[in-house]
C-alpha cells in the first residue's frame, strides 16, 4: 500500500575530514543540489524536518538547528519538525513523508548536518554521548561510567553474541568492509577511495572486539539533503517520484544497548516486521539495499531483520558473494558510512535513490526499479521502501 | 575524569548499596518483577511499590567486548566490558567493567562477582572473574 508521498530529489554537499567549513555551508549546498535534483526552487519547499535537531551531547553532532536553517535558507515554511526521540536518523524522513500525505505541507526539505571530523579533538570525541557533562542520566548514565563509553563498544559486544551463537568470524565483517570499499572507488564523493584488501582489514588496530578499525564508520564533515514531497506534488518535479511504498518503525524493547533479551537481533527487526506489514512487495522484489552500517555487525543484522537471509544466515549469504559488486542484493553501492563518512543514514538513503535514477555512474545497478532502506543501530531503527514505477 | 551518574530517588540504592558492599537491585513489591535500570512504577504491573533489594552480587557473562581505543584522557587500555545476567534478579543485565582479570580471558557463560569503586558519593559496580 503505497504512501501519498514519495522522495523527489536529494543532495549532498562536498564532505571530507577536517573540512574546517561552517556547517550551514555544508547545508546550503547540499540544500542547492536537493533542489537542482528535483527541479524546484526555494518558494517550493513549504516543509522542512531534521533529526535530531540542534543538539550539544556529543561534539559536531547535530550543530543545526530547522530554525537555523529556515532563517539561514530563507524558507518560509507551515510545516517544522526535529525528531531526537524517534525511530532513529530516518524519523525526519517519515515524519516528512506523514505531513505531507496529511497535507500539512508539500515538499518538505528532510536534513542531517554533522561536522564531527572538525569537532572533535584530544578531550572532546565526537560520538560519546554526555562528553564533558558533569553528571549523567539516562539510558547512557549506566553504560559510560563503566567505562562503556563508545557505540563501538555497545556494538562490539552485540558481535562477540552474534559470532558465540552463529560461528560468524571477522573475515566475513572483512567481507563487508572490503565490498563497500569496492563499490566506493566508484564513487567520488566517498571520503575513502583507496583499495582495502582483507589482509588490510584483518591487519588493522583492533577497536572494541571482535571490531577493528575498519568496521566502524568515519566521522566526518557534511551534509546532506532528501526533499519528500506529497504524491500529486511530485508530479511537477524533473525526476520520476521515487514512492514510499512502506515505513516501520518499533522501539520493542527496552531503550537500552544491553536489556534486549536476544542482542544477536535488535530494533531493526522490530522495524523491518512493521514495514512488511504494510505492503505486498517481498525481500525477492528489492534491488539495491541501503543499511545502516555504523558498523559492520549491523549489516548482517540488518539482512536477517528484512529477511534476505534467516536468523544466523548472514554469514553464508554474504560469503556467497549476494551483497557486493554484481551480488544479487548489492549493499551500500556509494561505500555506506564505513567508505563514504558518516552521514548518520541520510548518505546510505542518497545512493539508493541515486541508483533507482539510474545516475550511479560505474556502480549502477542495472535496471534498480526498488530499494529498501533500514536506518539505525542498537534500540532505535527505521525502516522505507521505495519504487519506481 | 570517570563519568558518573546523577543520583535520581529510584537509582540511589543501585549506586550507593556498594557502601554496604551490596549490590542493590530494584524489585516490584506486588509482581515481584526485577526492574533495571531501575524506575519508579514497575513496568510490568505499574505498581508504585517498588523497593531495592540485595541479589548475590554475582552473575554470569552473557557476552563481552574487549576495548582498544582510550576514548578519555588517560584512559588505561585494554579493558573488557561484559554485558553480565545477574543472579537472583531474572532478566536484569548490567554492562560489567571488569577489572582483576587479564581482558582477553573473559568468556561467555564465565561466572562473575562484583566489587565496588567509591567515587565522590557513587559506588560503581564492576566485576572480577568468580574463581
Ligand atoms: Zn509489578
Amino acid at each position: 500500500m503505497t504512501l501519498n508521498a514519495a522522495i523527489t530529489g536529494v543532495g549532498m554537499s562536498d564532505i571530507g575530514r577536517k573540512t574546517g567549513r561552517p556547517a550551514m555551508v555544508h547545508l546550503a549546498e547540499a540544500a542547492r543540489r536537493a533542489l537542482e535534483c528535483a527541479g524546484l526552487t526555494k518558494e517550493d519547499i513549504d516543509g522542512i524536518s531534521t533529526y535530531p535537531g540542534k543538539a550539544d551531547n556529543s561534539p559536531g553532532m547535530s550543530p543545526l538547528g530547522t530554525g537555523e536553517v529556515r532563517n539561514a535558507l530563507g524558507l518560509k515554511t507551515r510545516w517544522h519538525s526535529a525528531v531526537p526521540d524517534g525511530p532513529s536518523q530516518m524519523a525526519p524522513l517519515m515524519v516528512a513523508a506523514m505531513a505531507v500525505a496529511t497535507g500539512q505541507a508539500r515538499h518538505v526539505l528532510c536534513f542531517r548536518a554533522l561536522t564531527e571530523s572538525s569537532s572533535q579533538t584530544a578531550t572532546q570525541r565526537a560520538s560519546i554521548p554526555g562528553a564533558g557533562r558533569a553528571r549523567l542520566g539516562g539510558w547512557y548514565s549506566y553504560l559510560v561510567p563503566a567505562n562503556a563509553m563508545s557505540a563501538s563498544n555497545w556494538a562490539g559486544w552485540m558481535a562477540t553474541r552474534y559470532f558465540h551463537e552463529f560461528g560468524m568470524t571477522r573475515e566475513h565483517l572483512g567481507m563487508i568492509a572490503t565490498g563497500q570499499r569496492a563499490f566506493a572507488q566508484h564513487n567520488p564523493t566517498a571520503v575513502m577511495q583507496s583499495p582495502l584488501t582483507m589482509e588490510d582489514y584483518l591487519g588493522a588496530r583492533m577497536i572494541s572486539s571482535p571490531l577493528g578499525l575498519f568496521d566502524c564508520d568515519v566521522p566526518i564533515d557534511g551534509a546532506c539533503v532528501i526533499i519528500v514531497s506529497a504524491a500529486d506534488a511530485a508530479k511537477d518535479c524533473a525526476r520520476p517520484p521515487l514512492a514510499i511504498e512502506a515505513m516501520g518503525a518499533a522501539l520493542g524493547s527496552q531503550e537500552s544497548w544491553d536489556q534486549r533479551a536476544d542482542l544477536t537481533t535488535m530494533g531493526a527487526h522490530d522495524a523491518a516486521a512493521e514495514m512488511w506489514k504494510r505492503t505486498e512487495m517481498r525481500p525477492a522484489d528489492v534491488d539495491v539495499l541501503a543499511l545502516y552500517d555504523g558498523f559492520s555487525i549491523f549489516v548482517p543484522y540488518w539482512l536477517e531483520a528484512f529477511g534476505f537471509c534467516g536468523h544466523g544466515e548472514a554469514k553464508d549469504f554474504i560469503a556467497e558473494g549476494n551483497i557486493g559488486p554484481g551480488g544479487r542484493f548489492p549493499v551500500n553501492t556509494g561505500g555506506g558510512q564505513l567508505s563514504g563518512g558518516r552521514l548518520h543514514g541520510f548518505g546510505l538513503l542518497h545512493e539508493a535513490c541515486t541508483q533507482l535514477w539510474g545516475q550511479a555512474d560505474g556502480r549502477q545497478v542495472e535496471g534498480a526499479k526498488t530499494a529498501v532502506c533500514g536506518m539505525g543501530g542498537g534500540f532505535i531503527a527505521g525502516s522505507m521502501l521505495l519504487r519506481r514505477d | 575524569m570517570r563519568p558518573l551518574p546523577e543520583l535520581t530517588p529510584e537509582n540511589t540504592a543501585f549506586w550507593t548499596g556498594g557502601a554496604e558492599g551490596k549490590l542493590m537491585i530494584a524489585f516490584c513489591a506486588d509482581c515481584r518483577h526485577a526492574i533495571h535500570p531501575p524506575q519508579l512504577i514497575c513496568p510490568k504491573c505499574w505498581s508504585d511499590k517498588v523497593e531495592s533489594r540485595a541479589v548475590p552480587g554475582t552473575g554470569t557473562v552473557y557476552t563481552y567486548t574487549v576495548n582498544h581505543q582510550p576514548w578519555a584522557p588517560g584512559m588505561a587500555v585494554p579493558f573488557a566490558l561484559a554485558v553480565v545476567d545477574i543472579d537472583g534478579a531474572p532478566g536484569v543485565r548490567v554492562t560489567a567493567e571488569v577489572v582483576n582479570a587479564d581482558p582477553e580471558s573473559v568468556a561467555i557463560g564465565q561466572t562473575m562477582k562484583v566489587v565496588f569503586l567509591n567515587i565522590d558519593d557513587i559506588w560503581l559496580p564492576r566485576w572480577e572473574p568468580a574463581q
